[in-house]
């Protein structure tokens, strides 16, 4: 369906709400050759939609920044294509491309005032001196900063600036607008109300948003979708809840949340779930992913808020608990399963009431709720 | 509570004590190497000139400062304009602007290409810069002499690709005057550009270009007036040595395209007249402050503002 519209050409296209705003085909970037050959991005595919708030996350170094780049122009894929809005945009420099960047670094020109700054796209793009007043009014409006407009860059707080960067990428009316971790260089309180701040200007302009981030809480909060990069390689792309709670192996289980990973071999096989004996000689039920059946030897997850503690032997596995660490709103409990393996369970805490918290030493039990274990896929 | 008043103040007045003591030889060198010889100077253009050089001292006269931008008929006596002064004060305005010039239209895309290069390279290239400094100013200006004199390289290679017939005259000519000067400058221009461009800030290279500006429009809104500095103190650098060159029109201008810092020479040498050479010094001087001021009042007028 979206091929239909490739000679149309992007202002037809980006009306249709429907069609991809960004779509990566088999990109990899390579940088050097022989043996200094050092794969940034290898075949990526993904499909950015329209007015969506989209998400790059992986650690650093793992390559999303490289893409991020790519779509600015400021690299070019050693193969692949990137159209927007259909489009291939191989051809143009960055300076022709309807795409805006919020840097990392916020990279403001220190020569230049809080609305010069703003400004500045427009002026580049020839638009008559009243255009560039009134949108440049807008955009301060929309970030909070009329009060600055005079002010020098230098003269602004680390916040401040950061709501200068986003409104001069966003000045321009970008197609796309893409963020290189533009909340890493704040303080925990600060970047909790920009996160706010981003949503908020996110839906009010209706621009899709590429955001990249190395922090997990930061992409399950804000994002439509994420899609979980690492080495190079996309792993999982899909929403919060879908990487969260169906992390399709183990890098995104580990990189996501707290996991807790169990050796085992599947012993029956059902419609969606199998039975798995795992290495202490309890047999459990798990999910299995979507795809080709698996057998043989697997790793199951699961979450430690999806497991309780109980009386010894009145679970799907005893141990003894080795640990308790109090975190203000729950308690993780660290057992020592029989089989060996460490496990980890979250419980809330409540006040007055719930069960005798047990010790440091005691044998407990550990439930597991339905559906609490999922078999990865390697 | 006095008490601690009183100790306060004590403290104060010896701190304010030892802040002279220690700056003291500071002041002395500053005194004695830079005020002291330019108040002799100062005192030698208001005295009568001896008659074989010096001046007879204690005797006060205009007649040093009259000198520098008029004359007196031989013949009839009559009152005109110095025209051979004003010519080499004009020639060496004129020729150290345009040096200043040329040699920012070839130091800019130099120190540009350096400040690229990868950080372990640079240095190799910024020490290539400064290889001419190592060789002594008259040495270098008579191999500028080899280069552009009529049976020099240049001409010689101009003949023989056919280019030109006769060899141009370039030696004994302005021309001369503002190769030799750029080429001797130009490292002045290059240094301090290059440790400006070497902190310029490439992101805000690439935010330029995200937002829509060409490579024009980059190196015209934000490379320069980041760099701009870097290209004032390069300036600087070159402009007010060129306005007192010495060596290079001595050797590549011949007599007639004389510069200040030659009339100022020929006053003490064989001119004997040493209240005139120390007004045309201190003239300038005057001229290097006026050029100085109307820079700073250009820094702080575009772009430097937004600084403080």
């Amino acid at each position: 369906m979206r091929h239909e519209g490739f000679e149309i050409g992007s202002h037809a296209l980006s009306g249709m709400t429907s069609s991809a705003a960004v779509e990566i085909k088999g990109v990899s970037r390579i940088y050097g050759s022989g043996e200094h050959r050092v794969t940034a991005l290898s075949d990526v595919f993904m499909d950015i939609r329209q007015n969506e708030f989209f998400t790059l996350l992986g650690p650093s170094g793992c390559g999303k920044t490289t893409l991020l780049r790519l779509i600015a122009g400021f690299d070019f894929p050693t193969t692949g294509e990137i159209l927007l809005n259909g489009q291939d945009i191989a051809p143009l420099p960055p300076f022709k491309r309807p795409v805006n960047t919020v840097f990392q670094s916020y990279a403001l020109f220190p020569h230049m005032t809080v609305e010069e700054n703003i400004g500045f796209g427009l002026q580049m793009l020839g638009k008559p001196k009243s255009e560039v007043k009134a949108r440049t009014d807008e955009m301060l409006e929309l970030v909070h900063m009329t009060a600055m407009r005079d002010r020098a860059v230098s003269q602004i707080s680390g916040g401040q600036q950061q709501r200068v960067a986003l409104a001069r990428a966003l000045a321009p009316k970008p197609e796309v607008l893409l963020l290189d971790e533009p909340l890493s260089a704040l303080d925990y309180k600060l970047r909790k109300e920009m996160q706010i701040e981003l949503k908020r200007v996110q839906s009010e302009t209706g621009i899709t948003f590429i955001f990249v981030t190395h922090d997990q809480e930061e992409a399950l909060t804000m994002s439509d979708r994420i899609a979980v990069i690492s080495n190079g390689e996309v792993r999982q792309i899909g929403s919060a809840r879908e990487i969260y709670d169906r992390p399709a192996d183990r890098f995104v289980a580990d990189f996501i949340g707290e996991s807790n990973f169990l050796e085992g071999e599947i012993t029956a096989t059902g419609e969606t779930t199998a039975t798995v004996a795992l290495a202490g000689g309890t047999s459990i039920t798990a999910a299995l992913p979507a795809g080709p059946k698996l057998s043989g030897k697997v790793t199951v997850v699961v979450r430690p808020e999806h497991a309780t503690l109980g009386e010894a032997g009145s679970g799907a596995f005893d141990g003894t608990l080795e640990e308790a660490v109090y975190f203000g709103t729950d308690t993780h409990f660290h057992v020592r399963l029989d089989g060996g393996e460490r496990f980890i369970v979250r419980e809330q805490n409540v006040r007055g009431g719930g069960h005798a918290l047990p010790k440091t030493g005691d044998r407990v039990a550990v439930h597991l709720g339905s559906e609490a274990a999922q078999i990865l896929k390697d | 509570m006095s008490r601690v008043r009183e100790a306060a103040v004590a403290a104060r007045n010896r701190d304010i004590r030892n802040r002279w003591l220690l700056s003291a030889p500071a002041l002395a060198i500053i005194f004695f190497a830079a005020v002291g010889p330019l108040f002799v100077m100062l005192l030698y253009s208001f005295m009568v000139k001896g008659d074989y050089g010096d001046v007879k001292f204690g005797q006060f006269s205009l007649d040093g400062w009259f000198s520098v931008f008029f004359q007196r008929d031989l013949f009839d006596d009559t009152l005109g304009l110095a025209d051979a002064h004003i010519a080499i004060i004009w020639r060496s305005i004129k020729l150290s602007f345009s040096t200043t010039l040329l040699t920012l239209i070839l130091g800019f895309p130099t120190a540009y290409f350096i400040a690229m290069r990868p950080a372990r390279n640079r240095e190799i290239w910024v020490f290539l810069v400064t290889i001419p400094f190592w060789t002594n100013l008259l040495i270098r200006t008579f191999a500028m002499q080899q280069i552009i004199r009529n049976e020099g390289l240049l001409n010689n290679t101009l003949i023989w690709l056919g280019v030109i017939n006769e060899p141009l005259q370039i030696m004994y000519t302005d021309t001369a005057n503002l190769l030799g000067m750029t080429y001797v400058y130009l490292p002045l221009m290059v240094l301090p550009l290059y440790a400006s461009i070497e902190r310029l800030d490439f992101r805000l290279v690439e935010a330029g270009y995200d937002l829509y500006a060409n490579r024009l429009q980059v190196l015209r809104r934000i490379i320069i007036p980041i760099v701009k500095p870097g290209l004032i103190a390069g300036s600087i650098l070159v402009f007010i040595p060129s306005l007192g060159a010495y060596v290079t029109p001595r050797v590549l201008g011949g007599g007639k395209n004389m510069m200040l810092g030659n009339l100022i020479e020929l006053q003490f040498g064989g001119g004997r007249n040493w209240p005139l050479g120390a007004a045309i010094s201190i003239t300038l001087m005057a001229l290097v402050m006026i050029a100085l001021l109307v820079y700073v009042r250009n820094v702080s007028r575009g772009g430097g503002s937004h600084h403080g």
